[in-house]
């Protein structure tokens, strides 16, 4: 058992200078056979351990991670957290995972940070208040908050918007979502790794995985950088480099992985205490607690494994932003980064079985994917536990693209998504 | 961020450019007789390469012309570029 994080064990730690804090995960050496192997140490794999741990039972499991854990699109993502989903199906899903992120924080005994300050959507034109005015009803209707805000409305709980009539994209009303917000994705990935460890999940990290071998159509484990490990479950979880696993084992995925990028300003004090979403002018801000603008850029529309985006994405951004917020206009930008996103025809998941017995894919989470964090292990340990989905994430299944049946909130989720 | 060597046009910023996806999938002949196997296979999956990858290529802010071009998408260089309907330059 491990030791419990407190006010008290903060307080006894400091007598010894804070130097003999207990690891909060071990590095183990890979056994030679598991129950089942997570591919990929990022959130959605490390939640989908712990839980395949906590709520089925399956202790004897490992997470192989090609890097360290929390080092791909964990860590590189802009934080936010909402459900505001129009189709039943996603409201579902994201829904599921933000109720479970209302108590990640005293369940992990880790301070993830989650801090429910609102998601703004805003709309520029009369098909944007048409289609979130639409929204907001379909919300309401799945049981998710969402208020229907007018331009004074926007103005009041964001006061540094530019709601100017003359601006190129005037502000003309939003959404909002008061249990929507942010959380620290490092302490998401540090505390299901810390809860995971605890029930005895392998955290194994730089252990790339570079062969599936199978039997059949069944799988019988998997050939790494760290030598052989024997399982008959796989569950895959390596967002952009999903279609690369997928390839090993034979099978051809619906996805596209392309560069999404985003960028932090200088510290400053606290000016915009919730976040901003324009989908039509792409352009979403919020506020670290260091007091960075966190800002989220667009994905390049070409493949590209290179981690690395176009400028002239992020110049868009940036005129968007300035357009919004005059404020801002001053501000210097710190850092800028990319990530790999595995985007799906209809920008929906997949949280499947495949035609291959053992091996089950959680992917396609495209620009989107850290809100639905502890929702998409949950489900995906479920599926791979029962070999059989959640009813929750039934319509998330791979052969929605053979059958027809997709969950197409491309263009319906009104978020710059 | 890369420059592209139109083959109408030459040397240009690939913000010119707009990105077709995977090259050389072939419109099926018979689209009456397509099973939803085969539609599926046809309309979304994809190889989705990490290394070199065949693709699709529009210079759609300049002359308009869709071309092929062979690229690395592990570090986006960029090994050839060829009209459409030239076979693809081997390996």
């Amino acid at each position: 058992m491990k030791n419990r994080y407190s006010i008290f064990s903060l307080i006894k730690n400091a007598f010894s200078y804070h130097e003999n804090w207990e690891k909060a995960w071990k590095d183990p050496t890979p056994k030679k056979e598991y129950d089942a192997v997570i591919v990929g140490g990022g959130g959605h794999g490390l939640a989908t351990a712990y839980y395949l741990a906590k709520k089925h039972n399956m202790k004897n499991i490992a997470v192989v991670e090609k890097g360290w854990i929390g080092g791909g699109n964990t860590g590189r993502n802009t934080t936010i957290i909402r459900s505001n989903y129009l189709w039943d199906a996603s409201a579902g899903l994201y829904n599921h995972a933000l109720k479970i992120w209302e108590g990640l924080s005293q369940e992990l005994n880790y301070n993830v940070m989650f801090s429910q300050r609102g998601v703004m959507n805003l709309a520029h034109n009369l098909q944007d208040v048409r289609d979130l005015k639409r929204r907001t009803h379909a919300n309401r209707l799945n049981g998710i908050d969402a208020e229907y805000l007018n331009t004074e409305e926007v103005k009041k709980f964001c006061p540094i918007i530019n709601t100017s009539p003359d601006i190129r994209y005037p502000v003309l009303g939003g959404t909002l979502q008061r249990r929507a917000g942010t959380a620290r994705h490092d302490a998401v990935a540090w505390g299901y790794a810390r809860g995971a460890d605890e029930m005895g999940v392998d955290i194994i990290q730089n252990c790339e995985v570079k062969a599936i071998k199978r039997n059949g159509d069944k799988v019988e484990g998997l050939e790494t950088t760290k030598g052989f490990i024997k399982t008959n479950k796989i569950g895959v979880v390596a967002a952009g480099h999903s279609s690369v696993i997928a390839n090993m084992a034979g099978l051809k995925l619906p996805l596209e992985s392309k560069p999404l990028q985003a960028l932090v300003s200088e510290p400053v004090k606290p000016i915009i205490d919730t976040v901003v979403m324009s989908n039509a002018v792409h352009a979403y801000v919020s506020q670290s607690d260091k007091g960075e603008l966190v800002i989220g850029a667009g994905t390049d529309d070409y493949i590209s494994y290179s981690q690395k985006g176009s400028h002239d994405i992020v110049e868009g951004t940036l005129n968007a932003i300035l357009e919004l917020y005059p404020i801002f206009s001053r501000m210097r930008m710190l850092r800028q980064w990319g990530g790999i996103v595995d985007i799906c025809p209809d920008a929906s998941p997949i949280i499947s079985k495949t035609s291959i017995k053992g091996l089950y894919f959680n992917c396609g989470w495209g620009t989107g994917g850290f809100k639905a964090t502890p929702g998409s292990g949950d489900l995906f340990a479920h599926t791979i536990a029962n070999d059989e989905p959640h009813e929750l994430n039934a319509a998330f299944n791979i052969n929605r693209f053979v059958s027809g049946d997709l969950v197409d909130e491309h263009g319906a989720a009104a978020v710059a998504h | 961020m890369f420059i592209i060597n139109c083959p109408f046009c030459g040397e240009r910023e690939q913000s010119e450019f707009k990105a077709g996806g995977e090259a050389h999938i072939e419109r099926p002949k018979q689209p009456t007789e397509l099973s939803d196997d085969e539609w599926a296979e046809y309309l979304f999956m994809r190889k989705n390469i990490k290394g070199i990858q065949f693709e699709r290529w529009n210079h759609i802010h300049g002359c308009r012309k869709w071309f092929n071009m062979v690229r690395d998408t592990s570090n986006d260089e960029i090994k050839a570029i060829y009209k459409m309907g030239e076979k693809p330059p081997v390996k």
